[in-house]
């Protein structure tokens, strides 16, 4: 089976993302999207901490304290790119204006659940950031996660375990292995690696999905 | 002639009593008025309660004023960094009450209190762990949890320019939380690295009126302006 490398999965996601879009990407792997849009389409990058237009990391010697990302790296700012305060940066999330954001998760479940925040685990030192927001408020919610956990488990799950970030707010979901929609009907496959069939990937997920009608199998 | 100018950070910050809730603005150390932060560590003010977006990075700033144990408790969204060893020390050792928000609604919550609106409802957090206990309501068919304002005694805040009159512009994203807190505090304490005359600021990019800043004091950059632009 080809499983998708980290950029793979990000170029898959950046092909949905269509010219005009206003786009959050979370923090981890979700950010290497950014990479994979492609130059001709203008896209805007939303940063939770008051940008619109954000562009790609400054050249070295560049870097600027008070110009940075979610994840506190240095960027850029577009032509054409705004700053805000933080009350607008989520009332643009919130008030569903945001076409898409896509997110790290430790767990989606069947009904779109999303659980990315916190392990839940004694000693985790919890923290939430804009996780909460994003996940209720841009118009799609995509995640951006392996398929399998480092001991083999799912992370596509019936019902999370971890605690919730947002309950039946995630649209798609792309692993190394699949794209998988949540539909009010259930989980429906819209693509699948080469080499991995529809009923292996069900196997391995152990959750019951659907195959949508137009997936080519390798 | 009103002048909200003060000559020192000391002077900026001396009102500030124990017990007090203090907005520090910032998000990691982009906006946070590292200054200020470092003159109320001098000034000695204990058990306060912190608003900030995290719980401080590396050993300064917020993080140093954690440090010198003069927090009882932090409001923010987002303590767990690479760099918060001093919060995570005092946390794991129960030295430290942690009131944990989801970031929007700490904005929100800020903003509401610098707008006088009682309390509001919002679909963030609804039915998961940072809502438990807290009034619920479905609205058109959809989950929000009922949240409350949070106000301050002061805001510490960091600007690029003001004026006497209290006028305030930001630079890039260190805007983040300043703003915000400005309007929400009894006091609002500024360090800009400039101040301007009067009219030097453009009435049309104005940020922050100088209504909601008391006092506006000017620190100069510590790093050579080429280095810092």
């Amino acid at each position: 089976m080809q499983r998708m490398n980290r950029d793979q999965m990000a170029a898959r996601v950046a092909r949905d993302i269509p010219e005009g879009a206003y786009v959050n990407l979370g923090i981890g792997l979700p950010t290497l999207v950014a990479n994979h849009l492609p130059r001709d389409r203008e896209i805007f990058l939303q940063s939770e901490n008051g940008v619109l237009g954000m562009g790609p990391a400054p050249a070295p010697g560049e870097e600027d304290p008070d110009l940075i990302n979610a994840g506190k790296q240095p960027v850029t700012l577009l032509t054409g790119g705004c700053y805000f305060h933080h009350a607008d940066s989520f009332g643009m999330m919130r008030g569903g204006h945001l076409d898409f954001c896509v997110l790290g998760a430790f767990q989606v479940s069947a009904a779109g659940d999303l659980a990315n925040w916190h392990t839940g685990e004694p000693d985790a030192i919890p923290a939430v950031g804009g996780a909460m927001d994003l996940a209720i408020g841009a118009k799609r919610v995509l995640v951006m996660m392996e398929h399998l956990t480092k001991q083999g488990g799912s992370k596509i799950v019936e019902r999370c375990t971890y605690p919730l970030t947002g309950v039946a707010c995630v649209n798609r979901i792309y692993t190394d292995l699949a794209v998988i929609d949540v539909t009010p009907d259930g989980l429906t496959v819209v693509d699948i690696v080469d080499g991995l069939s529809f009923e292996e990937l069900v196997k391995l997920t152990g959750v019951p999905m659907m195959l949508a009608r137009e997936v080519s199998l390798a | 002639m009103v002048n909200k100018i003060v000559g020192t950070v000391e002077e900026a910050v001396g009102a500030v009593p124990d017990g007090a809730t203090v907005m520090i603005s910032g998000f990691g150390g982009a906006g946070q008025p590292a200054e200020l932060i470092d003159a109320l560590i001098a000034q000695g003010a204990k058990d306060l309660t912190i608003v900030n977006n995290n719980a401080g990075n590396g050993e300064v700033g917020l993080a140093a004023l954690l440090k010198a144990r003069r927090v009882r408790k932090i409001v923010c969204s987002f303590p767990r960094q690479v760099d918060s060893q001093v919060f995570d020390g005092l946390y794991r050792a129960g030295q430290i009450e942690l009131e944990l928000v989801p970031q929007g609604n700490l904005a929100e919550r800020i903003r509401a209190a610098g707008a006088g609106i009682g309390a509001f409802f919002t679909p963030t957090g609804y039915a998961t762990q940072l809502a438990e206990g807290k009034e619920t309501r479905i609205i058109n068919g959809r989950g929000y949890v009922l949240e409350y304002p949070i106000h301050a005694d002061f805001a510490l805040v960091k600007a690029d320019r003001g004026d006497r009159w209290g006028n305030l512009v930001y630079r890039k994203t260190a805007r983040n939380f300043g703003p915000i807190m400005a309007s929400a505090a009894k006091c609002t304490v500024v360090q800009v690295r400039e101040i301007v005359e009067l009219g030097q600021l453009d009435p049309e990019a104005v940020v922050t009126p100088g209504i909601f800043v008391h006092r506006v004091v000017q620190v100069a950059p510590v790093r050579p302006a080429v280095a810092a632009a």
